[in-house]
C-alpha cells in the first residue's frame, strides 16, 4: 500500500511517499527516516504530495523524532499535503510541532532558514 | 428379549419332535416285529427326525451364530463340552446295559431302538453345534465368493433333508452325487483357517486339546450310532436310520474335516506363533505411540514409550534417546549414560559423521565403528534420527550384545516407530499452541470486561443538560474513553479521549488514562493545566511514537459556560440553537504524549463559551470520521454536521442513534475498522 522514494537534492535527502500510512506500512517510513538519520544528512525533505491518507501510528512515526532532531539538530520540512492529510495534521497538532510547506520551494527555502 | 423367546421355543419343539420321533418309530418297530401293518406311515418317523434336525440347526443358529462374545476358544470349548455331555450320556447307558447283564431287556430290539434314538439325538445335537461353531470360523474373515459358497453349502444340505424326509424311491447316482458334493465342498471351505493365526502361544496348546477331544467324540459316536442301529436293522427295515441320511452323512464328514485340518493346521503353525504375536505387539506399540498425544501425556511420556517399544520390538540390549531440541537430554534403557556417553565419544572421535550428530538424516547401522570401542559389552548398534517439522530434535541408538544384531525388518519397524514419534511430539505441540490461544483467546475476553467496566455506565445528570454516550471497539479491546465526572454541584467534568493505535496496548493507555481523569479532574483545575498535568504523567509511560489524542470540559451549570482544552483530539461539533448553525471549533492543541518537555504548557489552551437551550455537542473519535465504504470515501466531517443539522431537534440518545445507524449504513461491513465512540450532549 506504501511507497517510499528517497533522492538526494542539494544536500538535502527528499523522502517522497506515495500511498496510505497506516499501522503496518508506518514501520517502512520510520525505516527510512531512520535510514536518512544514519546515512547523517541534517536536511530531510518530505514530499506528502502522493500521500492519500495517514493513519494515527504514522503520525506517531513523524512525532517520535521530534525530540531526536532537536538533539542532532536536523531540519525536516513536509511539504506538498492535500488538504485532508494536512487536516489530520493539525487536528493533533502536529502542525506546531513540525515545519510544513506549500510545495517544494517554500520548503527548500525553510530548509535552508533553519539550517542557519 | 425376542431372540430369547425364540431359543426357547427352537428348544422345546427339538425336545417334541425328539419325542414324537421316539415314539413314532418305537410304534413301526413294534408293528414290524409283530409282523402287522403299521398305523401310522413309516415315513412319519423320518419326517420327525428331519423336523428335529432343522430345530436344532436353529437352535443353534440363534444361540451361537450371533453372540458377539464368544472368541475362537470360547467355540472350541462349546463345540467340546456339546461331544462332552453326548459321550458320557451315551457311556452311561452302556454301562446301564452292562448292569442289566444277562436280563431280557437289554437285547429286546425296542430297547436297543430307543438307546439308538437317544445316541442319534446327541450325536445330531453335537455335529449342528459343530457345524454352527466352524461356519463362525470359516466365515472370520469372508470375501463375497466364500459367503456364496457357504450359503450354496449351507442351503443345499437343509434342501436334502427333504429328500430324506419322505420314502421316495431311493436312486442310487442322485444319492452318491449329493453326497459328493457335498464332501468336495466341505473340503473346499476347510481350506479357510485363517482364525488360526490369531491365537496365541497358549490358546494354541488348548485349541489342540479341544479339537483332539472333540475328533475322539466324533469317532466315538459314529461307531456307537452305527453299531445300534445295525442291531435294529436285522429286525426292521423300517427305522429312522442315519446311515443313508444325506444331512447327517456331509455333516459328520464335513465336521470331521475340518476338526482334522483345524488340528492339524494349529499343529503346524505352533512353532510361528512367536513372530505373529510380535507382529501383532508391534501394531500395539505404534498404536500406543500415535495415541500418547490424545491422552494429556507430555513430550517425556512420548520418549519413554517410543524407547520402550523399539527396545522390546528388536529386542535390544540397551537403548538410548538423546533429545536436544531446547536442553541437552538423555534417556537411557539398561545403559548408564557414562556408557553412552563413552559410545558417543568413541563414534565422534572415529568421525563417523552425520550420525550420533544432529547432520544425520537416515537411520544408520553403526555396528562395523563399534567394533574399535574396547571395553564395551555392545557390538551392535543403530541409530535413528527424529524428526519433528522437519528439525532433528534427537537421535534413538539402539545396542545388542550380539554381533549383527539387527535384521531389515527391524530397522524397518524402529524406523517407524520413530517417524510415529515425530509426529506425535509434532502434534503435542501444536495442541500446546493450540491451547495456548485458547487461553490467550479467554484472557483477552477478560480484558475485555475489565475494560468495558472502565466505560461509565451511568453518565452524570444534571438538569441543564442531557447526555448519551457510544462507544464500540475493533479488536476485543479498544482505545477509546470517555466519562464524566460530578466535581461540585454546579460543576461537571467531560472527558473523551482516544488512544494512538488498537489492541492490547491501546486498552493499558486507555486504563492509564481514566486513573489520571479521576485524580485530576477532582480538584476542578483548569483544563490547560489538566492536559499539562496529564502530558506529564504519560510521556512517562506511553512508548515512542504513541499519543493520546483528548478534550476535557468544565461543565458550568450556573453560569452555563462550558470551559474546556483540546489535546489533539477531533475538534467538537456543535450546535447553535440560536443561530441555528452547525460548526466545528477551530482551537488550536496538541496531543498527549507528543512533547516530551515543560514545552506542552505552551500548546495548552483553555477556552470558553456559553451554551444555550437547544445547543448540542457532539464529541467523537477519528473512527468515526475516517470509517470507510466500499469505495474507499472517508465518512468525513460533513456528513456528520449534516447528521446533526438534521436531527438537531431530537434528544441527546435520539441524534446519537442517528449518527451510528448513518455510519453503520454507510461502512457497509460486519468488522469495525477503528473503535467507534461518540458522547452527545444536548443542553436545556
Amino acid at each position: 500500500m506504501i511507497h517510499i522514494k528517497r533522492l538526494q537534492e542539494d544536500g538535502a535527502d527528499v523522502i517522497a511517499i506515495i500511498g496510505e500510512i497506516d499501522a503496518s506500512s508506518s514501520i517502512e517510513l520510520d525505516l527510512a527516516i531512520a535510514k536518512s538519520v544514519g546515512e547523517g544528512y541534517e536536511k530531510i525533505l518530505v514530499d506528502c504530495s502522493a500521500l492519500e491518507y495517514i493513519s494515527s501510528a504514522g503520525l506517531g512515526v513523524f512525532m517520535s523524532y521530534i525530540d531526536e532532531f532537536k538533539d542532532k539538530k536536523i531540519a525536516m520540512v513536509l511539504y506538498g499535503m492535500s488538504d485532508k492529510v494536512a487536516n489530520t495534521f493539525q487536528i493533533l497538532g502536529l502542525d506546531e510541532l513540525l515545519h510544513i510547506a506549500k510545495d517544494k520551494s517554500e520548503a527548500k527555502a525553510m530548509i535552508n532558514e533553519l539550517q542557519v | 428379549m425376542r431372540a430369547r423367546a425364540m431359543i426357547r421355543l427352537l428348544f422345546m419343539m427339538g425336545a417334541i419332535t425328539w419325542l414324537g420321533l421316539v415314539f413314532t418309530d418305537i410304534v413301526v418297530l413294534i408293528s414290524i416285529k409283530n409282523s402287522l401293518e403299521p398305523d401310522i406311515p413309516v415315513w412319519l418317523p423320518k419326517l420327525l427326525l428331519n423336523l428335529f434336525i432343522l430345530s436344532l440347526f436353529y437352535y443353534y443358529k440363534f444361540k451361537i451364530e450371533h453372540d458377539e462374545v464368544l472368541n475362537f476358544i470360547d467355540l472350541l470349548w462349546r463345540v467340546f463340552a456339546t461331544g462332552l455331555i453326548a459321550t458320557v450320556i451315551s457311556l452311561a447307558l452302556r454301562l446301564v446295559s452292562y448292569l442289566l447283564g444277562n436280563t431280557k431287556l437289554p437285547s429286546d430290539v425296542v430297547y436297543i431302538d430307543l438307546v439308538y434314538l437317544i445316541n442319534i439325538g446327541l450325536m445330531i445335537s453335537f455335529l449342528i453345534m459343530a457345524f454352527t461353531a466352524w461356519k463362525r470360523l470359516i466365515l472370520y474373515q469372508k470375501s463375497k465368493w466364500l459367503l456364496r459358497f457357504w450359503a450354496f453349502f449351507e442351503y443345499g444340505l437343509l434342501i436334502s433333508l427333504l429328500y430324506n424326509s419322505f420314502n421316495f424311491p431311493r436312486i442310487d447316482w442322485l444319492y452318491i452325487a449329493m453326497l459328493v458334493t457335498f464332501l468336495l465342498t466341505g473340503l473346499v471351505l476347510s481350506g479357510n483357517m485363517k482364525w488360526v493365526a490369531y491365537l496365541n502361544f497358549r490358546q494354541k496348546w488348548t485349541g489342540l486339546l479341544l479339537l483332539l477331544l472333540t475328533i475322539f467324540y466324533l469317532l466315538y459316536g459314529f461307531y456307537t450310532s452305527s453299531d445300534y442301529a445295525g442291531i435294529v436293522e436285522k429286525t426292521s427295515p423300517e427305522f429312522a436310520d442315519y446311515r443313508d441320511h444325506v444331512f447327517i452323512l456331509s455333516l459328520i464328514s464335513f465336521v470331521t474335516i475340518y476338526s482334522v485340518f483345524s488340528f492339524l493346521v494349529i499343529l503346524f503353525n505352533l512353532p510361528t506363533t512367536s513372530v505373529f504375536e510380535q507382529k501383532l505387539e508391534e501394531v500395539v506399540n505404534f498404536q500406543r505411540i500415535s495415541q500418547s498425544i490424545q491422552t494429556e501425556q507430555s513430550e517425556e511420556s512420548v520418549y519413554k514409550i517410543l524407547l520402550e517399544t523399539s527396545v522390546s520390538s528388536v529386542f535390544a540390549d540397551a537403548a538410548w534417546l538423546e533429545i536436544s531440541s531446547s536442553e541437552k537430554k538423555l534417556y537411557t534403557y539398561n545403559i548408564t549414560e557414562k556408557e553412552a556417553g563413552d559410545i558417543i565419544d568413541h563414534l565422534n572421535k572415529h568421525q563417523v559423521r552425520g550420525i550420533l550428530d544432529q547432520g544425520s538424516d537416515k537411520t544408520r547401522n553403526l555396528s562395523r565403528y563399534l567394533s574399535t570401542l574396547k571395553n564395551s559389552r555392545f557390538r551392535s548398534i543403530l541409530a535413528f534420527p527424529i524428526y519433528v517439522k522437519n528439525e532433528n530434535i534427537g537421535i534413538l541408538a539402539l545396542l545388542k550384545e550380539l554381533p549383527d544384531g539387527f535384521n531389515r525388518e527391524m530397522t524397518k519397524i524402529v524406523s517407524t516407530f520413530s517417524n510415529q514419534a515425530g509426529i506425535s511430539i509434532e502434534n503435542f505441540r501444536l495442541m500446546e499452541e493450540a491451547l495456548q490461544n485458547e487461553r490467550y483467546k479467554e484472557e483477552l475476553k477478560i480484558a475485555k470486561n475489565v475494560q468495558k467496566s472502565l466505560l461509565p455506565e451511568i453518565l452524570e445528570k444534571s438538569d441543564a443538560f442531557e447526555i448519551a454516550a457510544f462507544s464500540e471497539s475493533a479488536d476485543e479491546v479498544g482505545g477509546d474513553y470517555y466519562d464524566t465526572l460530578r466535581i461540585s454541584p454546579e460543576i461537571v467534568s467531560l472527558i473523551i479521549a482516544d488512544v494512538s493505535g488498537k489492541g492490547t496496548t491501546a486498552a493499558f493507555h486507555m486504563s492509564q488514562m481514566k486513573g489520571i481523569f479521576h485524580s485530576l479532574a477532582q480538584d476542578c483545575i483548569e483544563p490547560a493545566e489538566f492536559l499539562v498535568k496529564a502530558n506529564q504523567a504519560l510521556v512517562k509511560c506511553l512508548e515512542r511514537g504513541s499519543f493520546i489524542s483528548a478534550i476535557i470540559f468544565l461543565v458550568n451549570t450556573t453560569t452555563r459556560t462550558i470551559r474546556y482544552a483540546r489535546g489533539g483530539h477531533c475538534p467538537v461539533l456543535y450546535y447553535h440553537a440560536t443561530t441555528d448553525q452547525v460548526e466545528y471549533f477551530k482551537d488550536k492543541g496538541v496531543a498527549l504524549g507528543m512533547i516530551r518537555s515543560n514545552a506542552y504548557r505552551n500548546f495548552a489552551r483553555t477556552e470558553e463559551f456559553s451554551f444555550c437551550p437547544g445547543d448540542v455537542m457532539v464529541l467523537y473519535t477519528d473512527g468515526i470520521t475516517e470509517a470507510k465504504n466500499a469505495k474507499g470515501e472517508e465518512f468525513g466531517y460533513d456528513r456528520l454536521a449534516a447528521i446533526l443539522a438534521e436531527s438537531k431537534h431530537l434528544s441527546a440518545r435520539e441524534i446519537q442513534d442517528r449518527i451510528i445507524s448513518t455510519l453503520y449504513s454507510f461502512s457497509e461491513s460486519e468488522g469495525l475498522d477503528d473503535d467507534y465512540t461518540t458522547m452527545v450532549i444536548k443542553f436545556n
